[in-house]
């Protein structure tokens, strides 16, 4: 395969993979490809980055597909033994025990953070060595769980501890430093481990069938519903960043009010400008729209994720709204306002929230009766001035869907909508009654961070 | 323009000798922004060195930087040029007898035009930098004002004609993210993401920044400011701020980061109460 073909091939897996790449910006990518030293690797890739990745979300697919269009090496050129220590183990034959040795060593001295060549030798012999498993009659396959289960690196954990503390207290801060550090080496090993993988199968199979498969979606686009641990995390980081970004738009549409009441003093000092001719005309801007805002969200786990990234979100906002109150509910329904006060710590808010607040009696999700208890219970939370968003999947385990009380706090509120975190082409499916809710309150999609924010910006 | 650097190990070479450590990355960048004549878009959080790159690029090339600060309002009038519209009337009074036609051809002069920053840096005959710092804080059509300068290097006057740059400025700028940048803007530059850096990417910084402070404090301090980043804070501790409490370590005479000073000197890097709680707990310090 020619660069050039080669250059074209990465630029349409990019463009499937979901990253915006025009043509101009691949024109730029192939003329910086000729002022470099193409036989630097870390330099291509920077360089690429620099001219087809323009969104920091879309850096990690780029990487992957860029470890499987230029790999490190590859496996008919690779001289083994090039880049190995002289004093290491023999990593071909050595035993378990041995290599495990070895691997510690390395982690201990961030061997792969500082770009050691020992590190990538070594996960290299590794994946060669362990990775291989038959696959079906006649086919071999590479795997990286084989690899991590003959090591186990997470287990060289409580040895390395206590080679980095050399005696010193446990459980205090020098404890958790390292722990951080160790915990970063040994998920750097398990990616390298990954990604060599990845490498290997792309040379068996071809590249582009497995880059079809292989890149994550940017965080904006995760699916609430499929969101993993490490995921939810990420999501919450993005939480202020997201806020910060929302508040800023929101702010701007506010003030670029060009009607409204004519600010007179700043017509007149602006007009001293034109030898006393208002030319220019200021207008006042006008009072902001801050709506009042009563939350009422499903806390069952199938959409738990969602509802807490929204809560989050709103609160964040708070600036945005003159008064947000927040209720859940799982078959009943608590008033959640005070885990979320100013300042408060997002992660323990949370678990606060699950630990303290009455919502659940049977533990299966039921609208109808959460409905009416919470036009019971804090119907008046409920005026002319509020908004009323509902979030939840409109599962209720096929209980009543009580319409009419929807109907009537619907009717109380200045708007009311409804966001279920699943796709439009499973309402109602199953025991769901989006349409019958959807038909008393609009009802929108919201499935990842990039529709949520869109949403919230025709709110406020 | 590829006087500039002439490979991405000698851009980070020189940015390096006026104490900026550039990575990969951001070697690379520099070096293609100059080898390809293209604006270089910084983007990230607070206080990890966006502006301060521009700066470091200035100093290590020699040439002078020219800065525009953005911020909301920023218009044509603040960013490109102006009429000075004072002198002209002055000169329309003075003229007395002359003809309208004269006068009018004699007031959109080059002498009655006020020069701004963007329209500064285009007409410099030396080396420049063009720093546009905080471009999220402008609104949206200060971009489109950008654009032409950005892809063609010339600003276009209605009165004067197109003045084309006769040696094209090294254009930095910069955004906080507060806002997307249009697509327009991004696809005309090359975009560098910078983030906060390796542990032991700013355990350099910290060394070449602080003098006088020992190896071992410095390797602890960026260790330990890594951990902080990991937690999921409201604001996660930018350079800027590790090299004060490198600054403030040095000044207490502490040897040694163990809880009690960081406790005591947590207010250096955390800024928040919810924040100095969540590290207070999560790193096991005592409580004050």
């Amino acid at each position: 395969m020619s660069l050039l073909d080669r250059h074209v091939g990465f630029v349409d897996a990019l463009r499937r993979a979901g990253l915006p790449v025009s043509l101009a910006e691949g024109l730029d990518a192939a003329r910086a490809l000729e002022v470099i030293d193409l036989t630097e690797r870390d330099t291509l890739r920077e360089a690429y980055a620099a001219t087809l990745v323009k969104r920091p979300a879309h850096r990690p697919g780029f990487d992957t597909l860029f470890d499987l269009w230029y790999p490190p090496v590859t496996s008919g050129l690779h001289v083994s033994g090039a880049g190995r220590d002289e004093d290491g183990p023999d990593l071909a034959t050595a035993e378990v025990p041995e290599l495990r040795d070895r691997l510690a060593e390395l982690l201990l001295n961030d061997a792969g953070a500082t770009g050691d060549p020992a590190f990538g030798e070594f996960v290299r012999a590794m994946v060669e060595r362990f990775g291989n498993q038959p696959a079906g009659a006649g086919r071999q396959n590479w795997f990286s769980y084989s690899v991590l289960r003959a090591l186990s690196p997470g287990t060289l954990m409580a040895r390395m501890l206590n080679e980095v503390l050399l005696g010193r207290d446990r459980g205090g801060m020098a404890e958790t430093v390292a722990r951080r550090r160790l915990a970063d080496n040994i998920a750097g090993f398990e990616e390298a481990v990954a990604s060599d993988v990845r490498r290997r199968i792309a040379e068996d199979s071809g590249v582009e069938k497995i880059a079809r498969s292989v890149v994550r979606p940017p965080v904006d686009q995760i699916d609430f519903l499929r969101v993993t641990k490490a995921d939810l995390a990420r999501l919450r980081r993005e939480v202020y960043p997201l806020a910060r970004r929302l508040a800023t738009r929101l702010t701007i549409k506010h003030r670029h009010g060009h009607r409204g009441r004519l600010d007179f003093r700043r017509t007149v000092r602006a007009s001293l400008s034109t030898g006393g001719v208002p030319i220019v005309t200021h207008m006042r801007p006008r009072r902001p729209h801050k709506p009042e805002l009563v939350v009422l969200c499903d806390a069952s786990d199938s959409v738990a994720a969602f509802s807490h990234f929204t809560l989050l979100l709103t609160y964040a906002l708070r600036e945005q709204f003159t008064k947000v109150r927040a209720f859940a509910f799982v078959d009943t329904v608590d008033e959640i306002t005070r885990f979320f006060a100013p300042g408060a710590d997002v992660v323990e808010a949370i678990t606060r929230m699950t630990r303290e607040a009455d919502i659940t009696r049977f533990g299966r999700s039921d609208y109808g009766h959460s409905l009416e208890r919470f036009a019971e219970k804090y119907g008046d939370a409920i005026g002319p001035k509020t908004s009323l968003l509902i979030l939840g999947d409109a599962r209720s385990n096929y209980q009543r869907p009580q319409l009419a009380t929807l109907k009537r706090l619907a009717g109380e509120a200045r708007h009311a909508y409804w966001l279920n975190p699943e796709p439009r082409a499973q309402w109602d499916t199953g025991d769901s009654v989006a349409t019958s809710y959807g038909g008393v309150v609009p009802m929108h999609e919201c499935r990842n961070v990039a529709q949520l924010a869109a949403f919230i910006e025709e709110l406020a | 323009m590829t006087s500039w650097f002439t490979s991405p190990a000698d851009a980070g070479e020189r940015l390096a000798a006026v104490d900026y450590l550039a990575d990969d990355g951001i070697a690379t960048s520099v070096f293609l922004a100059a080898a390809l004549g293209k604006p270089l878009l910084a983007e990230g959080p607070a206080g990890v060195g966006k502006t301060q790159l521009a700066k470091a690029v200035a100093e290590a090339t020699g040439a002078e930087l020219i800065r525009l600060q953005c911020y909301e309002g920023l218009d044509e009038a603040r960013a490109l040029y102006e009429w000075n519209y004072k002198k002209q009337l002055l000169r329309i009074q003075a003229s007395g007898e002359q003809a309208w036609e004269e006068t009018h051809d004699d007031i959109f002069s080059q002498e009655f035009l006020l020069e701004r920053p963007l329209l500064k840096a285009i007409r410099r005959t030396e080396p420049t930098v063009l720093l546009i710092d905080e471009t999220d804080k402008a609104d949206v059509e200060v971009e489109g004002l950008l654009l032409e300068i950005l892809s063609d290097y010339q600003v276009t006057i209605p009165e004067l004609g197109t003045i084309a740059a006769t040696r094209r400025p090294y254009v930095v700028l910069t955004s906080n993210a507060t806002r997307e940048l249009s697509e327009a803007l991004k696809r005309r530059c090359l975009y560098l993401h910078l983030d906060y850096p390796s542990p032991e990417r700013e355990r350099d910084i910290v060394l070449a920044q602080v003098p006088g402070i020992e190896a071992a404090l410095a390797e602890q301090l960026a260790r330990t400011v890594a951990t902080l980043r990991a937690l999921e804070l409201k604001k996660s501790p930018s350079i800027a701020e590790t090299i004060d409490w490198a600054h403030t370590l040095l000044a207490l005479g502490r040897t040694e980061l163990d809880e009690t000073t960081t406790a005591d000197t947590l207010g250096v890097v955390l800024k928040h109460a919810s924040d100095q709680a969540r590290a207070v707990k999560e790193l096991g310090l005592p409580a004050r």
